[in-house]
């Protein structure tokens, strides 16, 4: 079937079948290959973009439900203030190891951070419990994120 | 051998970019400078624009080798890190061996630095020899007038980007004996403010890993497996995937493992999959349940043992323990761990029009898939190529003797037509329920203390699936029958302990097990530190200052005496804040040296969270600091999340474990802060990928113990043993 997306900006039309979940359409036919499949059930994060600028899991994103709707994934964060403030502060901090969840985390981090601009070390626990890092970066991605919270005061 | 690297990405575009400097070894062996790439296998690329490229023979999985090979070359070549990029070397075992491991390409054991550390600096500083020189001829001065810094060449009133002096530098013979930069005179090496050279690429989602790999017109492979491990195919029914899009065709693999289905996309083969049912041959299979295995073990512990480990006298031990004033005893076991990579394996296979294999993969042993690659292909190793990408994690689990996965691509693959590449997609289920486990062990230890609470006597039994035996590392690992990767870490421990006597029982089993981050250290760590502070306890002595009474007498002990009082020190060893509790271990491992203070808060039954850990390390010189306190804060993380619960477990040969859900990985709101101190040393440097994975779990254990009064966990993982973590 063809469905027609809005993908960071653009507008792409794909050809898949009903159901397919939304991490294989950007992975497999759009090529996009920064949003990562990890788990495949909602447990880890890895697959994690951003819907009408709210974090989404894309396994469990159904392409049918995601027509109409603003995609964005970690190739455009760039472009998005917050998005290069984490990003900036991920370099300044090598948060990443091997890297496979980094984009899910960054997802969710900008996510986070688009919320509540200031986040306690206990708000970045309970907003990123669901982004699984099997390297255990987890005391850089919370620097990283009240890092990239200085970036924006600033 | 050596010639078969001519198609890398790294040597290409020669004639685009005018001239090229490679220094690398020669058919021989010599470290050697040329023009071409044809006449050596190189170590690094200087082209005439000044663009400097390490060629790195480890994988990077987060560890660090892209930055600290790196690191080597810039300093000894006098350039900034923004000055040098790096590329993965293809599989050459002859030349990008680790040279620890004899004539394997690979990455394990925590050697990448520890056998890269001379062999890259003398490939840089024979780049810097030979450009200088060059240098030193065209402007006639002495070579000794000249240096390098920034990439330019300097001296004698002379200033020149070295790119200018590639030509003349490549036909140049190099010193048999570069010479090295001293300690005083790097820049680099130890500098903590150096950065990865992976980061912003896997920020930004530009980094290609195994899995993103597209290539044109290629097809999904997934395989259809038993739930019982060791299974095979009888047959197999796909009617109900034809009527899946893109769904391609099904088959038996030759080796009946399962049966591999074919699609035109990642969706579509998960789909078809799972609609493919099989009929599976079990007489060959696992059948028993954990709870067998566990009896199987605990029971050897008590049998008496098949090796005598360090060929002491049992007797006389067992004659301490008589006479001892105060006997402790503990039985540990642990179970089967999956390793749970975030990138499930994967890898991707082409037969280029000239009939080579290429094999894309995340390869961390390269040597592996290339000589069984050869075998299935029928080929000679030259016509195989072994592209190194990127890899999300491995701990281990890449690193098979068999080639697993990369076996299992070739054998769907010669099924094929060979005219599109295939790519091999494992699904998280695949990964949590394909076995390779960390194998199950038991240990059972009594530790005899005299009335002063000295330790007279220490029997230690450990019983366990040997992992090295029957792999190609058993000649390197295995001695007098001893599978040293089951007692590494207890028969070889540096504290000085009278009447020690270790027993080994190998309990032999039909599932697959492999070497899991720090391999025998992850459970002889724990049982030696849990009854180090068991006996301290017995004997009224300060957990710190009874470990320090076993670690003099040289510089082994000298080195982990000096970790643990340095964690001490800096974790306010004693004083814990109220409301908390601190548990210590220490380790030696992989050739480094890690203390771990584990500060909690709460109780098991009321849950207890990790507040805080603190970490020393000594790994000899610390090349690149902030990779290793990354190490240090993912090493224990990794053995902290283990230990709370996570376990593999079989009912009936099958594991009852699918996904995330069920083996649960350590989340951000498991642990707390991690303060890692690095000792300032000159020793060479030695691994750190591992060694700060086997005293985080015990150290975790002392402290809930403190917290609480009662024991320590035996048997993990802890939350099985009624442990609550919040």
């Amino acid at each position: 079937m063809a469905f027609t997306l809005n993908l960071n900006g653009e507008t792409r039309e794909v050809d898949a079948e009903a159901g397919t979940p939304l991490l294989w359409v950007i992975r497999d036919e759009l090529k996009l290959t920064g949003t990562k499949f990890g788990c495949g059930v909602a447990s880890c994060g890895a697959c994690t973009v951003h819907l009408d600028g709210q974090p989404a899991r894309s396994c469990q994103t159904y392409v049918d439900d995601a027509e109409g709707i603003e995609i964005t994934t970690i190739e455009a964060m760039a472009e998005n203030k917050i998005g290069a403030a984490v990003q900036q502060a991920w370099v300044e901090l090598d948060v990443v190891q091997c890297g496979y969840c980094q984009s899910g985390q960054i997802m969710s981090a900008v996510g986070l951070l688009s919320e509540n601009p200031k986040p306690t070390a206990d708000d970045i626990d309970n907003y990123m419990y669901g982004n699984a890092c099997r390297c255990a970066t987890y005391q850089r991605i919370r620097a990283g994120i009240q890092r990239a919270a200085e970036i924006l005061e600033a | 051998m050596t010639t078969d690297t001519s198609r890398r990405g790294f040597l290409k575009g020669t004639a685009a970019v005018g001239a090229v400097l490679f220094i690398g070894a020669r058919p021989d062996g010599a470290m050697a400078a040329s023009g071409e790439p044809t006449m050596l296998t190189p170590f690094v690329r200087i082209d005439a624009d000044g663009a400097v490229t390490a060629i790195v023979k480890h994988i990077e999985f987060g560890q660090g080798p892209a930055t600290g090979l790196t690191t080597l070359i810039a300093e000894e070549l006098g350039l900034r890190m923004d000055q040098i990029s790096y590329d993965f070397a293809p599989s050459n075992p002859q030349v990008y061996n680790n040279l620890l491991f004899g004539p394997f390409q690979g990455t394990g054991g925590s050697t990448a630095m520890a056998n890269s550390f001379m062999q890259y600096r003398q490939a840089g500083a024979a780049a810097r020899a030979v450009l200088i020189e060059a240098a030193a001829q065209a402007w006639g001065v002495e070579a000794s007038e000249l240096d390098i810094v920034d990439g330019q060449i300097t001296g004698a009133g002379n200033e020149a980007p070295l790119g200018d002096f590639v030509a003349s530098a490549a036909t140049l013979e190099v010193p048999s004996e570069p010479t090295l930069k001293t300690p005083d005179q790097w820049r680099l090496i130890g500098d903590a403010s150096v950065r990865r050279k992976d980061s912003a690429i896997k920020g930004n989602g530009t980094a290609v890993f195994g899995m993103d790999l597209h290539l044109p017109n290629q097809m999904i492979a997934m395989i259809k497996r038993p739930d019982q491990l060791g299974a095979t195919v009888l047959s197999f029914d796909d009617s109900g995937a034809q009527g899946v899009k893109g769904f391609i065709r099904a088959a038996t693999l030759p080796n009946q493992a399962g049966v591999a289905v074919y699609a035109e996309n990642t969706w579509a083969a998960i789909q078809a999959r799972d609609a493919v049912t099989v009929e599976w041959d079990l007489s060959n299979a696992e059948s028993r349940s954990s709870d067998e295995i566990k009896a199987e073990i605990m029971a050897a512990l008590d049998a008496p043992a098949e090796y005598n480990v360090n060929k002491t006298d049992g007797a006389a031990t067992e004659a301490k323990l008589a006479e001892a004033a105060t006997v402790v005893e503990e039985t540990f076991y642990f179970p089967l761990l999956a390793h749970a990579p975030m990138e499930p394996m994967n890898c991707t296979i082409e037969q280029t029009a000239d009939g080579k294999i290429v094999l894309h993969d995340g390869a961390q042993i390269p040597t592996g898939p290339h000589m069984a690659f050869a075998q299935i292909f029928q080929l000679p190793m030259e016509q195989i190529e072994i592209k190194t990408l990127l890899t999300g994690g491995s701990f281990g689990r890449r690193a098979t003797p068999e080639a697993d996965y990369q076996v299992e691509a070739a054998l769907a693959f010669v099924m094929t037509d060979r005219s599109r590449p295939m790519k091999l997609v494992w699904t998280r289920e695949d990964d949590i329920r394909g076995g390779y486990y960390r194998p199950a062990f038991g240990h059972k230890v009594r530790v005899g203390l005299d009335g002063d609470g000295q330790i007279i006597a220490w029997d230690h039994r450990i019983a366990g699936q040997p992992i090295m035996k029957g792999t190609p590392f058993e000649q390197m690992v295995v001695q007098d029958g001893v599978d040293h990767s089951s007692v590494e870490g207890a028969s070889d421990t540096p504290y000085q302990i009278p009447g020690a006597h270790f027993g080994l029982t190998d309990v032999k089993k039909a599932t697959n097990i492999l070497w899991w981050r720090a391999v025998g250290h992850t459970h002889t760590a724990y049982v030696m530190e849990v009854m180090m502070e068991k006996a301290a306890k017995a004997a009224g002595i300060d957990p710190l200052d009874f470990r320090l009474a076993y670690l003099t007498g040289g510089p082994d002990q000298e080195r982990k005496a000096g970790v643990l009082r340095l964690a001490a020190e800096k974790a306010g060893w004693g004083n814990a804040p109220a409301g908390r509790a601190q548990g210590l271990a220490v380790h030696k491992s992989f050739g480094s040296y890690v203390a771990e203070v584990v500060e909690v808060s709460g109780t098991p039954e009321d849950g207890v969270r990790v507040e805080k850990v603190t970490c020393a390390v000594d790994c000899g010189v610390p090349v690149n600091p902030d990779v290793i306190k990354a190490q240090m804060e993912g090493g224990a993380g990794y053995g902290i999340g283990h230990a709370m619960r996570d376990h593999i477990t079989l009912t009936d040969g099958a594991p009852d474990q699918y996904n995330f859900p069920d083996y649960e990985p350590l989340r951000i709101t498991d642990i707390g802060a991690i303060d890692v101190h690095i000792v300032q040393s000159m020793e060479p440097p030695t691994g750190v990928g591992e060694p700060a994975t086997p005293p985080s779990a015990p150290a975790l254990a002392n402290a809930i113990a403190a917290a609480s009064g009662t024991a320590q966990v035996a048997s993990l993982p802890m939350d099985d043993a009624g442990v609550r973590f919040v």
